[in-house]
């Protein structure tokens, strides 16, 4: 809370502060005039420092606002992200389209540990870089003698090559659970689970009480200890509101399918960068679909089952 | 000749759907080797070597040899030969007659843009997949037009065991290559106390 | 209402009249009310990143100690149903005391949570109507429900008695028993809850065990009351606060038995989880002998234990539990044994190995450490301001204009509580 604004720092400390009556470099003759000209200056930073806060304080929750509401919402994040970073973005909040329930496979016997798919991810989904690095994506180096063991599994291994002997690779994202612990400790309600499946998280309402990161079974929920470090000059600027624009600092975040790109058709941008097509993603409800087909001809299994989460993500060996 | 013609003809029922579907392909959004519901889209050209290609460029005057020896040329290929060297060579792929295409084991001549039909005589299961979608990589869109890799973007035919990729430009576009190297991967994350202030 | 601004110009001079160990220890207070603002400061201005708290620890210092808190807050109260069934004379007293703790330890737990959240300016987001509270699904709305809704049933009760002491008048026992007694059930169910909201979460198996919600009370028995005793104490040197060593010793007894199933109830744990010897006693392991290199825990663990058991075994046996130094030395050594089993205990093992097998050596930073200290000198400040207020009211020394000066006034009605 180091901004003067009122009240402070949810929409990340990077934007200018006002003029307060200190910066103002009055040479007034008088005392009165002096403190008159100061007045002035204190009012108009309080009401521009404070215009969009206030607004912020007193809005209601995104699912109970109107599509008037939304779009003077998404107009403000707009404006925001300019004042970050500079840059003109386009913030959508697309919803989710009837009919489809997303499905995401992930065939561990193609799988090589690259890490593309992580780096991906922070590029398409504007994660901070560092102080702190949040990587959605955390892939787990395992053993092939002991199988899918987090006992023996290491998210730092470091190679010149890939696969190594001996190790099989694990890639671990949020699961978009069908019976999400997540969102059944929120106490706010910040997170929830949209038609499609994507659980989603209103940056603007979570009070980073980080309940959801204790109750995640699967380590997917990150929290923006920080201000984001995020370089403008790769600031992607296609952004969903409940998806990948820029967070501000005391936030949880997660993996949320590329809803910016999966609710207008496109695959996620892990499934594209995966240099040897691991990762299939598509609408459990077409029969047609990749996903459907990995699930009819292979073998799939959900990761700590036993916890009955029901996620939307499946594990399984092609070969 | 009757058994002749009847091998002839069986072997195009089995090949079919493929042979069917084969006019349809190489760029048009049609049917693709799934065989026709989504619009399927070949990625770019097979990722040749640079000017290897139109291979009768040199072999339309060269003598036709079929005996199976060392080449004196393509190097590059023969040292690195590791799909089954004891029983296969170059020709048992490689058309004899026009070095412009590929031949399956019953003579049909296959352009290099369906080298999967060739693959796939031998690795069915893998070929079924990949028609599915389930093997290999596919890019665009999940509910729409999808662009689909070739066998030999990934896996060297010569040396088909995936090691990793790179990104190649061929004929001006850009697509993807095997490598002869394997991955090298990205930076490992940094640890919770690596993140101290 | 007359007579309430004579009452707070009345508190304000109990307030900041005193003797100079008074005014050394006020100062003491405020010095470490200081530093927390000061700490608190950096962290709101560089983030929670100035924690060590990360990922894969995300709850640590701040929350243990307000998981300890909870339970002092909770047991405080809970001596009101001894002292009615052994008749301790004035029972009036104890639960005043008790509940000006539990008020105290109420906010102390307030703030650790405040501190600990990314956006603490966002609270109204819970509150029902303005916010969208989660309930009845998140256990922490009900956390928060039942601490306020015990925090204002405290101060209540303690308003209506020392109001009514004050003006001379007798107190209703109509209404001052009714939430006593209501008192307690809440007192019980902060903890519980508190216990459920770590109980309920299948991603850590080191929590998701049954035994948790009657260790968190075995637990809160043993260390609540401890305060009482040593304040009991104090209060009798520094004011004529009459109560009798058996009233104390039987207050000591109770945590005889309640250390008694606090310990019990860890061997009960430490069985299952080295006996079945599943992959999830790796948490318990880490706790008591550490996992390859990770150690950093391993001498708290076996610290709390000593000390849990040296408290026992001093409680227990007549002769150390009637002897005040040695009594004291437990109180001692029991709140050291349950601070740390409620925080490094509790709290980390949690977190470690991660949900993904991997390991982060978590240890508090200097900011969380400031925080912490300035959360407990507002914590004391608030007790030692209250006690300073009440229990010249209780005595008799501080009363209404008028009102008669007596000792121990009766409620109404026939015969004495």
């Amino acid at each position: 809370m180091s901004s003067r604004r009122w009240p402070a720092g949810e929409d990340g400390e990077g934007a200018p502060r006002p003029a307060g009556p200190v910066q103002v470099e009055e040479l007034a003759a008088g005392r009165r005039s002096f403190l008159r000209t100061a007045a002035a200056g204190a009012a108009v930073a309080a009401l521009s420092g404070c215009g969009d806060s206030l607004e912020d304080f007193f809005r209601r929750r995104f699912k109970e606002l109107s599509p008037e509401e939304v779009a003077r919402v998404l107009e403000r994040v707009e404006r925001r992200n300019k004042e970050r970073f500079g840059k003109d973005t386009t913030v959508r909040a697309d919803g989710a389209r009837p009919g489809v329930e997303f499905g995401y496979g992930l065939d561990i016997s193609r799988c090589v540990g690259c890490r593309r798919c992580v780096y991906a991810c922070v590029k398409e989904n504007n994660q901070s870089r560092e102080h702190p690095q949040i990587h959605w994506i955390q892939v787990l180096e395992m053993e092939k003698d002991h199988g899918v063991d987090l006992a023996h599994a290491d998210l730092y291994y470091e190679a010149d090559a890939v696969p190594r002997p001996g190790k099989f690779y694990f890639p671990v994202q949020c699961q978009q659970c069908r019976n999400p612990p997540c969102v059944k400790t929120c106490p706010t309600q910040a997170t929830w689970k949209e038609p499609d499946g994507i659980v989603v998280i209103d940056y603007d309402w979570c009070i980073g009480c980080r309940c959801c990161m204790s109750a995640c079974p699967y380590g997917a929920r990150h929290f923006n200890w920080a201000v984001p470090t995020l370089p403008p000059e790769e600031l992607n600027p296609d952004q969903h509101y409940l998806g990948n624009r820029p967070r501000p600092k005391g936030v949880v975040e997660k993996c949320t399918f590329c809803i910016q790109r999966t609710r207008r058709g496109r695959y996620p941008a892990c499934v594209e960068i995966c240099p040897v097509g691991a990762r299939k993603f598509g609408n459990l409800l077409d029969p047609e679909s990749e996903i459907r087909k990995v699930m009819e001809t292979k073998r799939v299994f959900i990761f700590k089952e036993d916890l009955a989460t029901h996620p939307q993500f499946y594990y399984f060996y092609a070969t | 000749m009757p058994r002749t013609i009847a091998k002839l003809v069986l072997a195009a029922a089995l090949l079919g759907p493929a042979a069917t579907g084969r006019a349809a392909e190489a760029g048009t959004p049609a049917a693709g080797p799934a065989g026709g519901r989504e619009k399927l889209v070949q990625a770019e050209t097979p990722p040749f070597s640079e000017g290897i290609f139109p291979c009768s460029s040199c072999h339309g005057d060269l003598p036709k040899n079929g005996a199976r020896r060392e080449l004196a040329f393509h190097d590059e290929q023969q040292s690195i030969f590791s799909h089954d060297p004891e029983h296969l060579w170059c020709l048992d792929c490689h058309d004899l007659q026009d070095r412009d295409v590929l031949h399956l084991i019953n003579g049909t001549k296959v352009p290099f843009a369906e080298s999967y039909r060739l693959c796939g005589q031998c690795h069915g299961d893998k070929l079924r997949d990949w028609r599915l979608g389930i093997h290999g990589k596919r890019i665009g869109q999940w509910d729409g037009a999808k662009v689909y890799f070739l066998c030999v973007n990934c896996h060297n035919p010569h040396s088909p065991r995936f090691k990793g990729v790179t990104n190649v430009v061929v004929e001006g576009k850009a697509t993807v290559a095997p490598s002869l190297e394997f991955l090298k991967p990205e930076p490992r994350p940094r640890r919770p106390e690596e993140q101290r202030r | 209402m007359s007579g309430v601004s004579e009452f707070l110009r009345g508190s304000v001079r109990e307030v900041t009249t005193g003797k100079r160990g008074y005014w050394l220890w006020v100062g003491f207070l405020l010095a470490a009310v200081v530093v927390g603002g000061v700490s608190y400061a950096q962290q709101a201005r560089q983030g929670l990143i100035a924690t060590n708290m990360r990922d894969d620890v995300s709850w640590a210092f701040y929350i243990g100690n307000f998981t300890f808190l909870v339970g002092v807050a909770a047991a405080a109260v809970l001596l009101v149903v001894p002292a009615y069934v052994y008749q301790w004379k004035p029972i009036k007293e104890v639960v005043v005391l008790g509940e000006l703790l539990a008020v105290s330890a109420l906010t102390m737990c307030l703030l650790f949570i405040a501190a600990d959240m990314g956006h603490p300016e966002r609270f109204l987001h819970i509150v029902p109507i303005v916010g969208s509270p989660n309930w009845p699904r998140s256990m922490l709305t009900w956390d928060a429900l039942v601490l306020n809704a015990y925090l204002v049933l405290n101060l209540v009760l303690v308003l209506y008695l020392l109001f009514r002491t004050y003006r001379g008048q007798p107190y209703h026992r109509k209404v001052f028993l009714p939430l006593v007694m209501l008192s307690i059930p809440t007192a019980i169910s902060t903890h519980t809850v508190t216990a459920f909201l770590y109980n309920g979460m299948a991603s850590r198996p080191y929590w998701n065990a049954s035994i948790l919600a009657p260790r968190f009370i075995a637990s809160a028995f043993c260390s609540g009351p401890a305060v009482m005793i040593v304040l009991f104490q104090l209060l009798r040197r520094t004011f004529r606060f009459e109560i009798k060593d058996e009233a104390i010793w039987k207050i000591a007894e109770l945590m005889a038995y309640a250390m008694f199933l606090n310990l019990f109830l860890l061997g009960a744990e430490l069985f299952k989880e080295y006996y079945s010897a599943g992959e999830h006693l790796l948490y318990t392991q880490y706790y008591w002998q550490g996992i390859g290199g990770h150690r950093a825990l391993v001498p708290y663990a076996w610290l709390s234990l000593s000390c849990s058991v040296l408290a026992f075994v001093l409680f227990l046996v007549p002769r150390t539990r009637r002897s005040f130094p040695t009594l004291n030395l437990g109180c001692l050594l029991i709140w050291a044994g349950v601070y740390i089993e409620k925080g490094m205990g509790l709290i980390i093992p949690g977190f470690t190995p991660s949900t993904l097998g991997q390991i982060y050596p978590y240890t508090p930073t200097a900011v969380e450490w400031g925080v912490a200290i300035g959360v407990f000198g507002v914590g004391f400040l608030v007790f030692t301001v209250l006690v300073k207020i009440a229990v010249p009211i209780l005595v008799g020394t501080f009363r209404a204009p008028g009102a008669i000066a007596t000792g121990h006034d009766t409620p109404e009605g026939p015969g004495a509580h």
